[in-house]
């Protein structure tokens, strides 16, 4: 049981951003993918969750099996138990986080069953106790006028209540000063589970202090060409990322 | 993009017609034998005969308004309207009397168990006439008089008509005249001196009849010191030739009395929604109007408040979806005509599809008045690129000491929004739904909780055939 992505190459307009990335995510494991601004990371996560910006023109990519570009909307794939805590989440003005939430939740319900208000309250609630996320918050509206931390904050507390099999978080650390790194890693932590991959994306090594990956990767241009140990990710901070395209370069 | 049933939602709402057998018809067309077949059957007293006929008179000497207004309306054909149609029933004054097919209309309408409640105070229209009129007993004990407009004009005629026709006039428009020569059904209610009206007094009403337009008429007097509040909601069922519906209703606010006017109004794709709504605001008077449009072909609609008085206040609060092939005509008409007096109108459009708003504003302030302020905000959403919106304001302020305040808004709903609630498990018609639920959603707040549920559900209706 994985998530495995295979000859991945995927296209914005002309221009091909994704070229031919391999990378596989045992259920329980959690990765993480460090790479330069520009190579092609969100772009990644965005491809999976089937933004209708870009277009995949080779590859395969299978959720427990299941294939994910069969699922034409990015709806399905969402109830197929892939969800994508983003680098810059939207905002939608006028629809409560409780609202929206509950939406969310709702959807994935069998048709005709409707949700329980009040078990949906408690473990709303619940949740953001353990994100240290004030009451008051639910009734302001998704990501409207959030701080940076306060927008990732509520990612992971949307992370939390749906439950995804697989999660990819996309710079979540960005935008956080260290106290709020620490609660936001502290989420992600509790959500470890045997049943659960996920796949970090940063650029900084400081977040994988707080959530150990078990496989670390790097990306340069659209494709990951080095995968290691938890080292590599200080390797990666003390010498920056010219060494390795250098290697890779050498390799080809 | 596909679209996914996720919504559960019955598309057949609204979209149903029982055969009613009509006692009276006055056939098809419009002329003076019309108007004195209305005028026979609902035994008018000769003054409204007369002001019938003058109506048809000034009807037909004003040219249709598409200098300013939507050639569409050249489209209506008015010799092919059928004016008056009626079961013969007079009000009822118990439920059990009330015809099993109209019970089953309401059945049919969805309306919530809470609000069925209230069909014990309710004043239902069906078709031209009030099928079923009750006055809650604790209303009736403090003098309140609610009842059909020509219960009103017979039994109530001292009030009736030193108010009727003053607010809006015959002529002040071609569509009020035509409500004014052949007007039947509506409401009459007169709140005397002090007394807050605690629940809100309703009228559910549906055109039921294929080429019938329906004209209603709805005269509110509150008296000085009251409070009331009224709301209209309907859902017409679909034809498949053009209806016509030409409502007027005026509102009287004396002396520190308060009006709040609220209507949900959700037309089939083929009605002309062509209503006059005004309000007088006596000295110290508040009258507002909430109200939403959802559907239709073209509604021309630009509720009104003239203060009159010192310290008196106007409000608009409006929401308006067009959907694809619909044209929404909305706005507001605030006319300052005292010292002290507030207007607010904020205006909310939605446009879908090929659907079209346009806001049109109106706010005056004399040139010899000081303290007077306007607000006014209109913000509009556009589903998508074909989706057209216009705003006229046309703000006349004179005289120095007079403030006012105008705002305009047009956003979208982007693409990445939709991507973003999608990404959630979110359909993207559930999504749409939910922005533009959020877009509305500080002025749904304004309405009854009822109204509030009933309108999310008829947007979600909406969205829910917009995408794919
Ligand atoms: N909407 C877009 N149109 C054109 N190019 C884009 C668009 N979005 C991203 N790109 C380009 O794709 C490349 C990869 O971007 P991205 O995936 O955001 O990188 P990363 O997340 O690793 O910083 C960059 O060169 C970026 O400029
Ligand atoms: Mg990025």
């Amino acid at each position: 049981m994985s998530l495995n992505i295979q000859n991945l190459h995927a296209n914005i307009g002309e221009r091909e951003i994704l070229k031919g990335l391999n990378l596989e995510i045992p259920k329980g494991q959690i990765h993480a993918i460090m790479g330069k601004n520009g190579s092609g990371k969100s772009t990644l996560a965005k491809v999976m969750a089937g933004h209708p910006d870009y277009e995949v023109t080779a590859g395969e990519v299978t959720l427990d099996g299941l294939n994910l570009f069969e699922m034409a909307e990015p709806d399905e794939r969402a109830r197929a138990g892939l969800f994508v805590a983003f680098q810059y989440p939207m905002e939608i003005p006028g629809v409560t986080i409780a609202n929206f939430i509950r939406a969310a939740v709702q959807a994935r319900l069998p048709k005709g069953e409707e949700l329980d208000a009040v078990e949906y309250y408690e473990l709303l609630y619940k949740k953001m106790e353990l994100l240290k996320i004030p009451r008051n918050f639910t009734s302001r509206a998704v990501n409207e006028g959030f701080s940076g931390g306060e927008k990732k904050r509520c990612e992971i507390l949307q992370m939390a209540m749906l439950n995804p099999v697989y999660c990819i978080l996309d710079e979540t650390d960005s935008g956080l000063d260290i106290d709020a790194l620490k609660i936001v890693s502290e989420g992600v932590n509790a959500m470890r589970s045997p049943e659960r991959g996920m796949l970090v994306i940063t650029h900084y090594q400081r977040l994988l202090d707080y959530i150990v990956p078990d496989v670390v990767h790097v990306m340069v241009d659209g494709r990951i060409v080095l995968s290691g140990d938890k080292s590599l990710a200080l390797k990666l901070e003390a010498n920056g990322y010219d060494w390795v395209e250098k290697e890779v370069l050498q390799q080809a | 993009m596909e679209t996914k049933p996720d919504l559960n939602i019955d598309r057949s709402i609204g979209d149903f017609h029982y055969d009613v057998n009509y006692e009276f018809d006055a056939g098809i067309g419009l002329s003076e034998r019309t108007i004195d077949y209305i005028a026979d059957v609902k035994k008018d007293p000769d003054w409204i005969r007369d002001f019938r006929k003058d109506a048809l008179r000034k009807f037909e000497s004003m040219p249709m308004p598409t200098h300013w207004a939507s050639h569409d309306l050249d489209n209506i054909i008015f010799q092919n309207i059928r004016y008056y149609l009626s079961q013969g029933t007079q009000p009822k004054r118990s439920w059990d009397d009330v015809p099993e097919d109209v019970k089953r209309t309401f059945e049919r309408l969805g309306i919530p168990e809470q609000e069925r409640k209230f069909l014990a105070g309710v004043e239902a229209q069906f078709d031209s006439e009030a099928a079923y009129s009750n006055i809650k007993a604790a209303v009736g004990d403090q003098g309140v008089i609610f009842v059909g407009s020509t219960e009103g004009l017979q039994k109530h005629p001292e009030i009736f008509r030193k108010w009727f026709g003053k607010v809006i006039p015959t002529g002040d428009n071609k569509f009020s005249a035509l409500n004014s020569a052949v007007f039947s059904g509506g409401s009459f209610i007169y709140i005397p001196p002090g007394v807050k009206v605690k629940h809100p007094l309703q009228a559910y009403f549906r055109i039921n009849a294929e080429n019938f337009g329906q004209f209603e008429r709805t005269l509110i007097i509150a008296d000085e010191g009251s409070e009331v509040m009224y709301m209209e909601g309907c859902t017409a069922p679909k034809f498949e030739t053009s209806t016509l519906h030409s409502a007027v209703v005026e509102l009287v606010a004396l002396k520190g009395a308060k009006i709040q006017y609220i209507t949900v109004q959700n037309w089939s794709a083929n009605v002309f929604n062509l209503v006059t709504k005004r309000g007088l605001a006596h000295e110290e008077a508040e009258i507002k109007w909430i109200d939403c449009n959802i559907g239709s072909r073209l509604t021309m609609k630009y509720p009104g408040v003239i203060m009159k008085g010192r310290k008196a206040r106007g409000e608009v609060i409006s929401i308006a979806l067009a959907g694809d092939g619909q044209h929404q005509d909305t706005g507001a008409k605030m006319v300052h005509a005292a010292d002290d007096t507030t207007s607010n109108i904020v205006s909310k459009s939605i446009s879908l599809g090929s659907g079209r708003s346009t806001y049109r504003g109106l706010v005056q302030i004399g040139r010899h008045l000081k303290g007077c302020k306007n607000n006014t905000e209109c913000d509009a959403l556009l589903i998508n690129t074909e989706s057209r919106t216009d705003t006229y304001p046309a703000i006349t302020v004179r005289g120095k000491e007079n403030a006012c305040q105008h705002e305009a808004s047009v956003s979208k709903i982007s693409a990445e929004q939709i991507f973003y609630m999608q990404q959630r498990g979110i359909s993207e018609g559930a999504a749409m739904s939910l922005a533009v639920n959020g877009f509305v959603n500080d002025l749904v707040q304004q309405f009854p909780m009822e109204y509030s549920v009933e309108l999310k559900r008829l947007i979600d209706l909406e969205m829910e055939g917009s995408v794919g």
